[in-house]
């Protein structure tokens, strides 16, 4: 990925997205806009993921384990300290997330590929198992609810109380409230993938052996990058449970692990938007085809072998080289 | 003093000495061949030092430093780099961005993370300069995956030359090049070496280039040296022609 | 005394079916260095494809006759079939890519059958225990034990003999065995590795499914079935080493004991001490007690 001629483009298109994006409210009905939150939600969660996949060259299947403990993180929060702020809610979202990462990834990163998907898959398991059999913590299958937040520490005045004036919160404050925590993820990922740290996780990426002998402990590396992957997940983790309301054992199970994978395959790995665009289309996916069919994840396993036989650039992917090929230029 | 010694240097691959107990001291500044047929033990002697593999017994010493165990990351840091035979790169990574990387890691600068790595004109000016060192300069935009075996070549051994450390090991750096290209490629790594004063060791097959460019020469056969001297102390030692250039002998 | 006789048992049982799953999920990674992450999926299909068959078949039967149980392997053929069907298709096209592909690919795999099972037999378990209890129960001491239990050790200590001597002392165990050594090397040789390949791959989902076809009918199919045991696979190669069939066996058998006495006495943490053994070989020999890399 050259920084260079790719990103002035991609940042050309930015402007106008987030003009978009700051408007919206006003332009559609509630409803689109809390839906558009869950997927800036998991674009943040898909922001994370892949600084793994497509920047370390690590596929984890268990990051349902990261955003799972910052959504569980809130609802504790909420439950034993009896606290309703989401500052609080995002900075303890991310604390737990990164202090399971820190201790998951020291047992995953020495291992890369297979065991390292392995690992992950069974860790997140262990949480969801977890989550089931300490249900007196956990709240059990039943989950635990998590009323609307304050937030900025109740400096903005918020709703409670009837559901009309819930879906206005969420669908003004709330929405705005991840649309800026959005907008910083997008900015602080952008600074870390393109920085010196960032460039040595790509090394590692293309070449473990030639990283170690530029200089680069791999490990080390490897590690760091798995923690800033959980903060993140962590954080879109804890901005989720305030608009689900609840938070069930669910979210730790492999299912969204694999959906996390899914849509960062879909968007494509290999770009720096590529993530955001696929969480953002695959919610509006799902939301569209959970009410026409029972039968989900075959259709989300069959658009994934398709997208890795026929489409592996992914969405963002394709459309970058279209466009490359289009100008005339040969795609590098 | 050598810049580097090995006493005893023993590797076992099975029941086989791959590495046989080996004395082996280089003094700052040379350059010198290592040669010997396949399976000689040449590269696997460059792999214990470098560290890419572990020591079975013996040691090895940098600037009277027992580095016989340090790992590979404390080696580069007390000046040891290496290429390799199969061109080992960042293939999705820019020819610019492969030497960048060896500045910034140099200069402890990767620990950077909310940087833009391009901002850096002290990294970029200086990788510039040795991928003009290396004639590359014209490739700095393009994907290293892109670039012709002979670039490739020469961008591995730019990465290890970015380190500036005082002893580079080279493992056969003009290996699946044409002909015409080993001696320009030689001609630059020497160059570079000489004006940097960096020790380097030279794993070579091709003798016309190790005859021309090296003042001294190790021979090595299953596991232990043969022979070490002069080009004319090898080209006349009985047991190297025997062993070695037998099989490379032509018209 | 009896009780821990009935408790080992009950630890063979599990290591029998685990060695099966394990096996095949080691075999064809040994040869193909390929993780099916479908691989658990072969097995609950094998495990319902059996159940159906030999339902279909009591419902005309009067009773559980002994021919039934000639039906059992049904689930084994069942699975290989679709691995014979699905390596040339979905996974040749992948070995010059990054890896990340292979797992991507096998993962959407694993999403197609787990729905691919609800679409044909529902969400509903099915269970052919007639053919459990038809069996009857053998005295131990003063306990009783289920007699089909050890039908199932006996298939896998079988299986386990039988795959030993396949691939040690057969033409094609040797030709397997260069393969998965050095596949250029047997290729250049004149090994025709596609066909090597197929069948490895045959081979490891036959034995996939043939673990959930013995053990359907002391515990029945039910979805969710092959995930579980596809996690508990990788705790047994972890511990055994990817691509090692003795591996499988030990590691199998260290999963079966520890599971079997995890349930007996510390029920809440079982998984736990499972993934904790799995941790504890991983840090200190990471390939595995008999990996290679």
């Amino acid at each position: 990925m050259s920084v260079g001629a790719l990103s002035r483009r991609s940042l050309a298109w930015v402007v106008p997205v987030l003009l978009l994006l700051v408007i919206l409210p006003f332009v559609v009905e509630p409803y689109q806009t809390v839906l558009l939150s869950y997927g800036l939600v998991f674009a943040i969660a898909a922001l994370g993921f892949n600084l793994l996949l497509g920047y370390t060259g690590l596929l984890s299947f268990g990051h349902s384990a990261y955003f799972g403990v910052g959504a569980y993180a809130v609802a504790f929060i909420v439950k034993y300290l009896k606290i309703e702020s989401m500052v609080v809610f995002v900075f303890g979202g991310i604390a737990a997330a990164t202090a399971v990462a820190a201790v998951f990834g020291f047992l995953c990163v020495r291992y890369t590929r297979i065991f390292f998907g392995i690992l992950t898959l069974a860790l997140s398991q262990v949480l969801w198992s977890l989550a089931f059999k300490f249900f007196w913590v956990t709240g059990g299958t039943d989950g635990l609810r998590v009323p609307t937040p304050k937030l900025l520490g109740g400096a903005v005045r918020m709703a409670v109380g009837p559901s009309a004036d819930k879906q206005d919160f969420l669908s003004r404050r709330y929405y705005y409230y991840v649309l800026v925590l959005f907008i910083i993820c997008v900015a602080v990922m952008w600074l870390i993938v393109h920085s010196p740290f960032g460039k040595a996780l790509q090394a590692i990426r293309d070449n473990e052996t030639r990283a170690e002998f530029v200089g680069v402990q791999v490990w080390h590396y490897r590690w760091v990058a798995f923690l800033i992957s959980g903060a993140f997940t962590g954080l879109a983790g804890a901005l989720w449970v305030p608009l689900n309301g609840l938070t069930t054992p669910d979210i730790l199970h492999w299912q969204f692990s694999g959906e996390m994978v899914f849509f960062t395959v879909l968007g494509g790995f290999q770009t720096f938007f590529g993530p955001v665009v696929g969480a953002i289309v695959f919610n509006y996916l799902k939301t569209f085809a959970v009410g026409y069919t029972v039968y989900w994840q075959m259709l989300l396993g069959v658009v994934l072998v398709v997208l890795v036989l026929v489409l592996p650039a992914g969405i963002v992917g394709t459309v970058n080289r279209l466009a490359l090929r289009l100008r005339g230029t040969p795609a590098t | 003093m050598s810049i580097l010694e090995t006493r005893q240097l023993t590797k076992y691959f099975g029941d086989t000495h791959a590495v046989d107990h080996v004395d082996f001291a280089v003094a700052q500044g040379e350059v010198l061949a290592l040669i010997g047929s396949n399976g000689a033990g040449k590269t696997t002697l460059v792999n214990l030092i470098s560290g890419l593999i572990p020591v079975d017994s013996g040691t090895v010493l940098f600037e009277g430093n027992d580095i016989t165990r340090a790992s590979i990351h404390r080696k580069i840091e007390l000046g040891i780099a290496r290429s390799f035979q199969l061109v080992n790169l960042f293939d999705q990574l820019t020819t610019l961005d492969n030497v960048a990387l060896a500045v910034f890691s140099r200069d402890g600068k990767t620990r950077r993370l909310l940087t833009v790595s391009d901002a850096d004109t002290a990294v970029r000016d200086e990788a510039m300069s040795v991928l003009q060192q290396f004639g590359l300069d014209a490739r700095a935009r393009m994907m290293a995956g892109g670039l012709s075996q002979g670039e490739r070549k020469l961008l591995d051994v730019a990465v290890a030359y970015a380190l500036k450390p005082k002893l580079l090991f080279l493992d056969e750096p003009t290996s699946g090049v044409s002909t015409r290209e080993k001696a320009p490629i030689m001609d630059i790594i020497t160059s570079v070496v000489r004006s940097g004063r960096i020790t380097a060791v030279i794993i070579e097959h091709d003798m016309d280039v190790v005859f021309t460019y090296c003042p001294r020469i190790v021979a090595m056969h299953q596991g232990a040296i043969l022979a070490d001297g002069t080009p004319d102390q090898i080209r006349t030692n009985e047991q190297v022609t025997a062993n070695l250039l037998g099989a490379q002998a032509g018209p | 005394m009896d009780i821990l006789l009935i408790h080992i048992l009950n630890s063979l049982l599990y290591a029998s079916v685990l060695f099966l799953i394990a096996g095949g999920l080691s075999l064809i990674y040994g040869v193909m260095r390929i993780v099916n992450l479908a691989h658990g999926n072969l097995y609950a299909f094998g495990a319902y494809t059996t159940a159906w068959a030999v339902g279909r078949a009591l419902g005309n039967a009067p009773a559980a006759s002994p021919a039934l149980y000639l039906l059992l392997p049904v689930g084994a053929l069942a699975a290989a079939a679709v691995g014979a069907v699905l390596e040339p298709t979905l996974l040749r096209p992948l070995y010059r890519r990054a890896e990340e592909y292979q797992l991507l690919i096998t993962f959407g795999l694993l999403l197609i059958l787990e729905d691919v099972l609800r679409l044909i037999w529902g969400p509903y378990p099915l269970s052919v225990s007639a053919l459990y209890e038809a069996l009857g129960s053998l005295s131990i001491g003063e306990s009783i034990y289920p007699t089909y239990n050890l039908v199932v050790i006996v298939v896998g200590g079988a299986a386990a003999l039988g795959l030993w001597a396949f691939i040690y002392r057969t033409q094609f165990g040797v030709v397997l065995r260069a393969t998965s050594q050095n596949m250029r090397m047997a290729s250049a040789l004149g090994v025709n590795v596609n066909r090597v390949y197929i069948e490895a791959f045959t081979l490891g989902c036959f034995m996939a499914g043939l673990g959930g076809a013995i053990v359907v009918p002391q515990q029945g199919a039910v979805l969710g079935m092959g995930v579980d045991a596809l996690i508990l696979a990788f705790v047994v190669v972890v511990i055994g080493g990817l691509g090692s069939l003795e591996g499988a066996l030990i590691g199998a058998l260290m999963v079966g004991v520890v599971r079997e006495f995890g349930i007996t006495f510390f029920p809440e943490v079982e998984l736990a001490v499972l993934y904790l053994m799995a941790a504890v070989v991983l840090l200190i020999r990471p390939a595995g007690l008999f990996g290679r890399t």
